[in-house]
């Protein structure tokens, strides 16, 4: 892998600078059963195509975004850090 | 052989002589002279050696060939490197030179027996195919096969001398190859203002003149492949360029292809621009004699330049005129001495031979441009070039026309070998071989045959092999096609690709005491820490009688703050925070949603809003990364500062720990002043500090942080205060037996990916009715399921140490595993911690443990060897 990744503070940067963290993932919002648990923690949709996953410049400004990456052709479509309303579909209901 | 002083000469060009100056290098101990501006290669030849190499396999003289870095002829060890390039390696004075692959000289090779008895031994995969049978012989065969066929050797007790360095560019065009198309392009592109580099291998640098626009040029370097992303890194010698750009220009030009005809390998047989070259760089005359046989002009040009340096033309076939079925070199002792045209034979020393020329479309091919087959021209070319490619000159097809000529000049009657690949010593008859054994595929083929896979990678035998599997599977080039092309696409040093030696270490800011002191240092992570200060049992002694002092600065430090901070951590930790009042401590463990157990720490609540947090000294980077990438998903109101290299921190301890503290500090120290678990700031011998009252060795402590540049100072003082309450500093080992002794443990040590908090004995640590929290679904499932191991204590019943990893013997089967275990001197017993079923995880339960093949007894403890109450940590 030797493309450029555009981070969202640093502009296009070596794809070596980041730490890759997989495809964005649905954390259940409840207490799962077994297999809603097991899939969540193990099963990925592995897309041949656009996919939205995680990214960390480890190397640089240490921001976590997300990009839509082509998996066929590792074309990055966009990137983007994730604001409170987009993403809250990702993050847990807490009860505390 | 020197031509008297050319009128070029006096032009500043790359690749021409310097008559004034005088360089000696050494070839097999001999002196041979050259001048600046030769190559060893030409200056051999100048010295009057033909000779150059032997060939891989059947171990033949051969000569020049090339002359521009390509075919494997002049290959040569150099001060001890194997496989360079004599033609292109330019002359600096005192090199050593020796050649390579040969038993006895060049001239006089031993090996060389096996081209003429080799016969029914070297057909092509024989020895694969025979050599097998008996399996156990194989061995001996290749350490035979090994030293008898090759090329350099590499030294095994070579002393690295040459550093490698990779460095990062970036312009907006990059232009690959200094011909006139590539030298057009670079200037046209840096009139644009356009930032611009051009790199070129070195011999073929087109002159340019003076005044023209600026761009930096790179010589000699060598392009080595386009990757992903439009990545090209460029080896400059001892510098690997990756060079990033917003356009690439590629301007490789095209390689001369040789003629494929018995004997076509022998001395003196040369291609035109080796022949230019030697006249045109280096004065040099390549023959008395010549016969020149070509399909296109380059031969013409060969013959005019030949004409210069007055060698006679025996004869001149041009195959666009004269159609030429057979075509045989005979020679004598493996020079050529005559050539044998269609049945009339012609003497000559010289015989320049040329196929045309094949694009060198190879960096485009590895980046995505697709390769078609030119009938009309007998060549492949790129098309299709991706965005942000541009292909200029003859790599393109530009300017080239030659009559595509047969695939071989074979005649009918035996005339010696026929040379595909000079490499590899690869025959016509080989390759009718591997097709008529069912390697009908190219790729196949390729790898039965090794054509193309030798160290000029196919650049003069990629065309006229694809030419004979044409020929022999009675279809076209377009039907068999090419194979893949990858890089690199120039031989590359390993040392290059490795880079400079690189072994990042970190270091307290205490380090250079603890050197001053004793201590053996140790690698844990990328940290450099003291093992021990040379007496571990008594380090370990002196925090349980008196005072020990430990640089703890490798913690992973960070500050949480902000109005979520409190249920930030609640979610991440399995246990509480929210309840905590400001100015106290608790422990945490951080699991994974798997329920794996992360990582472990200390979490100080320092007001409503602030938490100090501190995790194992190899987890800081992770947990940084943890916590970040949870509040990224969940977006909640807190910062995250990692303090880890700005804060350093002792941990003193020992029950004089109180003592040495009231000397130091205007805090109230008293048991109840700082209770256990209290966090406290304030001034520690002048420094503003923040106290946490914990202790993991098991004695009363305070681990105090505070501004790293303090470290030497604060740990001098607290020596020298502490020196009449008979303080030692101690090191990790000490330490380990310390935690062991109150049963700590130690996260990556005692856990590993499998291991979660109820199976590690610690589900006191689960608050299962705070909400959700990561990891606690899967405790859930753990529950469900019920416990498979659990990690415990025990304790040897007669002293022995096992070894960390011994195993656990249960009903004459495996059954757990050791983890950590030591002697502890304090106890006078051997201790440790592993993993066991869960029917044997209660207090006393006898075990057996495999120490050197011999089991022995153990029992079960359920609670901290040392102190189990708690008392001297509260004291």
């Amino acid at each position: 892998m030797s493309f450029l990744l555009p981070c969202p503070n640093c502009g296009p940067r070596d794809v070596n600078e980041f730490h890759f963290q997989g495809e964005v993932t649905k954390r259940p919002k409840r207490a799962p059963t077994l297999r809603e648990l097991t899939s969540y923690l193990y099963f990925r949709e592995n897309v041949a195509g656009p996919q939205r996953e995680w990214w960390y410049h480890r190397d640089g400004c240490e921001a976590w975004f997300q990009a839509e990456r082509d998996t066929r052709t590792n074309e990055v479509l966009s990137t983007w850090i994730p604001e409170a309303g987009i993403a809250s579909s990702q993050a847990p209901v807490v009860q505390i | 052989v020197r031509l008297g002083p050319q009128p070029y000469e006096r032009i500043d060009r790359t690749g021409s002589i310097d008559r004034e100056g005088h360089l000696v290098f050494r070839f097999e101990g001999q002196p041979v002279r050259a001048f600046p501006g030769d190559t060893l290669g030409s200056a051999l030849y100048a010295s009057g050696r033909r000779v150059f190499s032997r060939s891989f396999k059947y171990h033949r003289p051969r000569g020049l060939l090339c002359c521009s870095g390509h075919c494997p002829n002049c290959m040569m060890e150099v001060d001890d490197v194997p496989n360079v390039r004599a033609c292109v390696h330019p002359v600096s004075g005192g090199e050593r030179v020796r050649a390579q692959n040969v038993r006895g000289s060049l001239e006089r090779d031993l090996l060389a027996v096996t081209d003429k008895l080799g016969g029914p031994f070297t057909p092509v995969g024989f020895y694969y195919r025979t050599m097998i049978r008996p399996r156990w012989a194989w061995p001996y065969y290749e350490r035979f096969l090994r030293g008898v066929a090759g090329l350099g050797k590499v030294d095994k007790h070579h002393v690295r001398s040459t550093r490698f360095d990779t460095e990062h560019r970036y312009v907006d065009v990059l232009v690959i190859g200094g011909g006139s198309a590539g030298l057009k392009a670079a200037e046209h592109a840096a009139a644009e203002g356009k930032r611009v580099a051009l790199v070129d291998e070195g011999p073929d640098l087109a002159s340019r003149e003076a005044g023209t626009t600026e761009f930096e040029i790179l010589t000699p370097a060598r392009a080595l492949g386009i990757y992903e992303g439009g990545l090209v890194p460029v080896d400059a010698g001892t510098i690997l360029y990756r060079f990033r750009a917003e356009k690439i220009v590629v301007a490789t030009g095209a390689t001369e292809q040789p003629l494929l005809f018995p004997g076509n390998d022998l001395v003196g047989i040369m291609l035109p621009g080796a022949v230019r070259r030697l006249v045109n760089y280096w004065s040099l005359k390549p023959g008395n004699s010549a016969v020149v046989v070509t399909t296109d002009d380059r031969g013409l040009e060969a013959v005019e330049d030949l004409r210069r340096a007055s060698v006679h033309i025996a004869q001149v076939f041009d195959l666009r005129e004269r159609r030429v079925r057979e075509i045989a070199a005979r020679g004598k002792k493996g020079h050529v001495r005559s050539v044998l045209v269609d049945g009339e034979t012609f003497d000559c020393d010289l015989l320049v031979m040329s196929g045309g020329v094949q694009p060198n479309y190879s960096l485009l091919a590895q980046i995505g441009a697709k390769v078609e087959y030119d009938i009309s021209r007998g060549i492949f070319l790129p098309s299709e070039l991706p965005e942000g490619i541009q292909a200029v000159g003859a790599v393109t097809g530009d300017g080239i026309s030659a009559e595509p000529p047969p695939a071989t000049f074979n005649g009918a009657a035996k005339k010696g070998k026929c040379f595909v690949c000079v490499c590899e010593d690869v025959t016509d008859k080989d390759v009718k071989r591997a097709i008529a054994e069912g390697f009908d595929s190219i790729e196949l083929a390729k790898r039965y045959t090794t054509v193309t896979m030798g160290p000029c990678q196919g650049k003069l035998c990629h065309l006229p092999s694809i030419r004979l599997y044409a020929r022999e599977n009675e279809t076209d080039e377009a039907a068999i096609g090419t194979t893949t092309a990858r890089p690199p696409w120039a031989p590359v040093s390993l040392g290059l690709l490795a880079g400079r030696p690189h072994e990042p270490a970190k270091r307290t800011s205490m380090h250079h005491r603890h050197k001053d002191l004793g201590a053996r240092v140790m690698w844990t992570g990328a940290w450099r820490r003291p093992h021990s200060y040379g007496d571990p049992v008594g380090e370990a002694k002196a925090v349980h009688d008196a005072l020990g002092v430990i640089d703890v600065s490798t913690l992973g430090k960070l500050v949480v703050r902000g109005p979520d901070a409190a249920a930030f951590l609640e979610r991440l930790y399995t246990n509480r925070f929210a309840d905590m009042a400001p100015g106290r401590i608790r422990y945490g463990v951080l699991e994974t949603d798997s329920g794996r157990i992360m990582d472990d720490g200390t979490i100080a609540r320092l007001d409503d809003e602030t938490f100090y947090v501190t995790t194992t000294s190899t987890g800081a980077g992770a947990v940084v990364q943890w916590f970040g990438w949870w509040n990224a998903v969940w977006h909640m109101d807190v910062e995250i500062v990692d303090v880890t290299g700005a804060l350093a921190a002792v941990n003193i301890a020992g029950p004089k720990a109180r003592a040495l503290m009231e000397r130091l500090t205007d805090l109230d120290v008293s048991n109840e002043g700082i209770k256990y678990l209290d966090a406290v700031q304030g001034d520690v011998a002048g420094v503003p500090c923040l106290v946490l009252r914990i202790g993991f060795v098991g004695e009363l402590g305070y681990e105090i942080h505070f501004a790293s540049p303090y470290g030497e100072y604060f740990l001098d003082t607290l020596l020298e205060r502490g020196r009449d309450l008979d303080i030692r500093p101690f090191g990790l080992e000490p330490q380990r037996v310390l935690r062991l002794e109150k049963m700590h443990i130690l996260v990556g040590q005692d856990t590993d990916s499998e291991s979660n908090l109820l199976e590690a004995n610690m589900p006191w640590i689960v608050k299962w009715d705070k909400g959700d929290f990561v990891g606690k679904w899967s405790l859930e499932k753990v529950k469900e399921r019920a416990v498979r191991e659990n990690l415990v204590g025990f304790e040897m019943a007669n002293g022995v140490v096992p070894a960390e990893g011994a195993q656990m013997v249960v009903d004459g089967k495996p059954g757990g595993r050791v983890t950590s275990s030591r002697w502890s001197p304090q106890l006078e017993r051997a201790i440790g911690m592993g993993w066991v079923p869960p029917e044997l995880a209660h207090e006393g339960a006898e075990i057996q443990i495999k120490v050197d093949g011999k089991l022995e007894a153990a029992s079960v403890r359920l609670r901290p060897f040392f102190d189990p109450e708690g008392e001297h940590l509260r004291s």
